[in-house]
């Protein structure tokens, strides 16, 4: 099978939640090879395409979530060396700011982790000042937030307000139905990008991390 | 000249498919009563004499055919006992999940109805709008069995749940379901013309039609035909077009559709079964000159109108604080201009 083919089986394993088939994917492609490339080739194409699958309609927010942890879990037992050393700083920060509804982020976070990325998960609930203080502490390169309603959306203008004191800053990238539903929202709120599911999260991050800092 | 219909009569008349005087339009409008009376939203929540008094007044501005007697989807976990975050900008939000341990489920409980003082603030909204107001329909609402566990446990846990706790899962359903049928009845008992069934998950944009098929309709059908009125269901913007025959099956008597969907295919597939409720874009409705809102208005009129079966509203149950008076205005006054029957400008959908 060639690399094509190979994301095919691996998605077809994650949608039907058939663990074993998708670590025998991942096994069968890393024989011999490089366990980065094997993310890049087969875990990246199948992740993505199972996002834009849930924007078209055609699976569910269940299947997407089941399918999307059902990911993480393997690449992590199958390829866990795609993952930057432990102790080493997270270049991406993932938060839901000021409610409690997580499920988007959790999408995301699977996503990125299948994909390899380090990632530092800032929880759910917290304020803009809360956000700003955790990136000046920390200094990721990019930031995700994840909203679901319009107010909580709304209040990005003032984290990028307390962003633009950092320096350098992180890209922000925001996410969650308002953005979904008004496009234009995100550059109303002063927002570097946008995305409508977890394959636009693996895509801007990838494009973030190579503009370098802001 | 035959005077026009009140409210009512026009939303009962176009509930069975035959067309009004006029289409009806649901302003869903849960915080904007607060603004009209001046006072912040925190204090309106806690007033069900300021929330009625704001429903009479949004209703004499925009001249809508409702009233709403539901405030706030979050108070269906307050009840239990569950954490409500308010804001001064927002709906109040539910907080952290009610259920820390999904084996809580074997010993929960629904809270009685009778003495619970978030059931009885909704019960003295509907009251006080039942007897101040005869001609308009009053609507309550609540969150749907099915649904319910978003707020009792999170999302997560929910489809971990569903998936892997059948036993768990179906007895969440059945506490549930005494919930949602013991304060529906008890709404419609204050003088609700109707409930609101709001029942997100049970969208194909949460679980797949084939769930839907074998598990919510089973949940809402069961739920619904124990409620003593008319049930409208609500998938709060997700998608429904593959699944609305089957909705149509539930009992309810209308299903308020997202602005994702075809709203010419939704009535086609509902076939005369159910009326639709939409499917304006509320979050985008924010920035709608009065000529977009015309356009919008026009656009759903044409697509759901003719023939009657069909309520113009938002398409999620709930007008953002933040959309200014003037959309409003402009969105009656585009009802009013263009929603008169025969609605003989509008071309018939393909």
């Amino acid at each position: 099978m060639d690399a094509h083919d190979q994301a095919q089986a691996f998605q077809k394993a994650l949608l039907r939640g058939d663990r074993a088939a998708a670590r025998a994917v991942l096994r069968d492609d890393l024989e011999g090879g490089d366990p980065v490339a094997v993310s890049e080739a087969v875990v990246v194409p199948a992740l993505e395409r199972i996002g834009a699958s849930w924007e078209t309609g055609a699976i569910s927010l269940a299947t997407l979530y089941l399918s999307g942890v059902l990911a993480e879990e393997v690449v992590a037992e199958v390829l866990p060396n795609i993952r930057p050393a432990t102790g080493a700083a997270p270049s991406i920060a993932i938060v839901v700011l000021e409610d409690h509804h997580v499920l988007g982020k959790r999408l995301v976070l699977s996503a990125l982790r299948s994909a390899g990325h380090a990632v530092e998960d800032y929880g759910h609930g917290l304020s803009p000042r809360d956000v700003v203080a955790r990136c000046r502490a920390e200094s990721p390169r990019v930031l995700l937030v994840s909203t679901l309603m319009l107010p909580a959306a709304l209040k990005v203008r003032t984290l990028v307000d307390g962003l633009a004191e950092l320096d350098p800053r992180p890209a922000l990238l925001v996410g969650g139905a308002p953005f979904r539903m008004d496009p234009e929202l995100w550059r109303e709120v002063g927002a570097d990008g946008t995305g409508n599911n977890s394959a636009d999260a693996l895509r801007l991050v990838r494009s973030a991390l190579e503009e370098g800092p802001r | 000249m035959k005077p026009p219909m009140t409210p009512l009569e026009r939303v009962l008349t176009t509930l069975r498919y035959v067309e009004p005087d006029r289409v009806p339009f649901f302003l869903l409008l849960t915080m904007h009563g607060a603004r009209e009376l001046q006072v912040p939203l925190a204090e309106y929540w806690r007033s069900p004499d300021l929330i009625a008094e704001g429903q009479l007044r949004l209703r004499e501005k925009f001249g809508h055919d409702c009233l709403v007697g539901a405030p706030y989807a979050a108070a269906d976990v307050e009840a239990w006992g569950g954490e409500v975050i308010f804001r001064d900008d927002g709906p109040p939000n539910a907080g952290e999940p009610l259920i820390a341990d999904v084996e809580d489920i074997r010993t929960l409980q629904p809270p009685p109805i009778e003495g619970n003082p978030v059931i009885a603030a909704t019960l003295r909204v509907i009251e006080l709008l039942a007897e101040r107001s005869h001609d308009v329909p009053v609507v309550g609402g609540l969150v749907a069995p099915f649904s319910l566990p978003v707020m009792q446990l999170g999302f997560e846990r929910y489809l971990l749940l569903m998936r892997d706790r059948p036993d768990l899962f179906e007895r969440l359903m059945s506490i549930n379901e005494e919930y949602c049928v013991a304060v529906a009845n008890a709404q419609l008992a204050a003088g609700a013309t109707a409930v609101g069934f709001a029942d997100p998950v049970a969208s194909t944009t949460v679980v797949d039609p084939q769930v839907y098929r074998d598990v919510a309709s089973r949940i809402a059908a069961r739920t619904m035909g124990r409620i003593h009125g008319g049930v409208a269901l609500n998938v709060a913007s997700g998608r429904c077009l593959e699944i609305i025959g089957e909705m149509a099956q539930t009992g309810a008597v209308a299903v308020q559709v997202g602005p994702d969907e075809d709203l010419a295919a939704l009535k086609h597939a509902a076939g005369g079964g159910v009326a639709l409720l939409g499917n304006l874009n509320g979050i985008a409705m924010r920035h709608w000159t009065p000529g977009q809102a015309e356009a919008e208005v026009k656009k759903a009129l044409a697509a759901a109108g003719p023939g009657g079966g069909y309520v113009l509203a938002d398409g999620h149950g709930e007008i953002p604080f933040q959309v200014p008076d003037d959309v409003l205005l402009a969105i009656a006054e585009a009802v009013r201009r263009w929603g008169v029957y025969p609605l003989d400008w509008a071309d018939p959908p393909a």
